[in-house]
């Protein structure tokens, strides 16, 4: 073990790293689920097609691929990542499509009444989803999204795998240095966990945030 | 870059290897799923705190680290204990047991669903344990439970191109493999997202047929 601490400039590297990947993916993906969870609602047939086949594109294939087909594939058609924001684009695009269906199914659960209640009100549509409908459905989402972000720190690990030096591909590098195996990797797992651990309680901590006040209802039950 | 056909058409049969491997992986990767996802979705159902506690936590820890680094542990870690597996049965491995974690929340919700009566009724007819899971228990907890486990059956079939990361020779690192010696990535690794498309998406449309399906039985 004592081999493997000796490592730790890299070990924090890649966990800095792998934070990176984690936040900057989140960001993009809150975006891209924002953006084609409403165009899946939106009005108009075409925008509706546009955002389906993007989110059959990514949730139909594997992640891996997307990756590979970001890093390898696009510079071939004259379209330049370096890795590390190949694997942000990848993650983001990838999560993002799962957190689409996210945004429309909270965004459709907002009860009719709100819809009607906004029409009264003389709200344009801008203003009615501002104002009304979107702040209701960030509470549902929340849970969900949270499940989400820990699928995508996993997902980054397999960013390691377009060499961009995360916490996976530094412990590779240990292993091929020190010859230990079950160190370095249970090391990362840990590390893994405990990133996850943290972000579960921020995400825990959020849904408290949002729900204070809305929770009267659901009270009075138990 | 062009579009090259010799490449997409020389490419396809180490794809066709390659696929039927992908599909072995998953069929095995989630029977095992189910088998102990069932198994720990009985066990936390345990009378014993420590049990539940412990097995919390190991669950958590399976599904809070990446599938890709329990690859690399049962991999490379395991034949320094004298341990050497084949590398297709260490991702096989890796995969029912990661996502065992997720199918067990699948049969923990669908095993709670059964009303309480039931299992009185069972207690009441003097069933013994066997007997109550058996005759009484599963046959209703089984249905509603198939959508959500056919939806992780697509999610560990698009899992299984972490298995080239051990050298395993599915789908994707086939692909890989001709990439990287005729150096074209264009042609292979567009056809293997086709062929990911091709199989997930009506898949996808199946599972969403057996929801609507069992929704109907259960409103009917």
């Amino acid at each position: 073990m004592n081999e493997v601490i000796e490592f730790y400039p890299i070990l924090i590297k890649g966990t800095i790293t792998t934070i990176q990947l984690t936040v900057l993916g989140a960001i993009l993906a809150l975006i891209v689920s924002f953006i084609v969870g409403l165009a899946r609602i939106s009005s108009f047939a075409a925008i509706r097609v546009i955002a389906i086949v993007y989110l059959e594109f990514f949730r139909g294939s594997s992640a891996l691929v997307q990756m590979f087909f970001i890093y390898f594939v696009l510079p071939m058609w004259g379209i330049y990542f370096d890795a590390l924001t190949a694997g942000v684009v990848a993650c983001g695009l990838n999560v993002g499509a799962y957190g689409s269906e996210v945004v429309r199914g909270a965004v459709l659960a907002v009860g009719k009444e709100q819809h009607e209640a906004s029409k009264a009100l003389n709200y344009s549509i801008y203003k009615k989803y501002r104002y009304v409908i979107i702040p209701q459905a960030i509470p549902i989402m929340i849970p969900t999204f949270g499940n989400l972000l820990i699928e995508l720190l996993k997902l980054t690990a397999v960013a390691s795998l377009i060499t961009i030096s995360d916490l996976t591909f530094m412990a590779q590098i240990i292993r091929v240095q020190t010859a230990l195996t079950l160190e370095p990797f249970l090391l990362i797992l840990i590390i893994y966990f405990i990133i996850a651990t943290i972000l579960v309680q921020i995400v825990d901590l959020i849904a408290k945030k949002f729900s204070k006040g809305r929770n009267i209802m659901t009270a009075g039950d138990k | 870059m062009e579009w090259n056909w010799d490449h997409a058409y020389a490419v396809l049969p180490q794809l066709g290897d390659g696929l039927i491997v992908t599909i072995q992986a998953t069929i095995v990767a989630s029977l095992l799923a189910y088998i102990l996802g069932l198994g720990i979705a009985i066990l936390k159902m345990s009378k014993s705190k420590l049990t539940r506690v412990l097995l919390h936590w190991v669950t958590e820890f399976v599904r809070r680290t990446p599938i890709l680094v329990q690859l690399y542990v049962v991999f490379y870690v395991l034949p320094d204990f004298g341990i050497f597996l084949e590398a297709f049965t260490c991702g096989v491995i890796v995969l029912g047991i990661h996502f065992s974690t997720y199918t067990s929340e699948v049969f923990r919700a669908g095993i709670e669903n059964v009303p309480k009566g039931q299992w009185e009724a069972a207690k009441s007819l003097n069933y013994n344990p066997l007997q109550t899971w058996k005759n009484v228990i599963l046959p209703q907890a089984i249905p509603p439970m198939i959508p959500p486990l056919a939806n992780y059956l697509i999610t560990m079939f698009k899992e299984t191109p972490l298995l080239a990361a051990i050298t395993v020779v599915e789908l994707f690192r086939a692909a890989d493999q001709y990439s990287n010696s005729h150096y074209t990535y264009l042609e292979p690794m567009t056809l293997v997202g086709v062929f990911f498309l091709i199989v997930s998406i009506p898949s996808a449309m199946l599972a969403m047929k057996l929801e609507k399906k069992f929704k109907q039985a259960k409103t009917a």
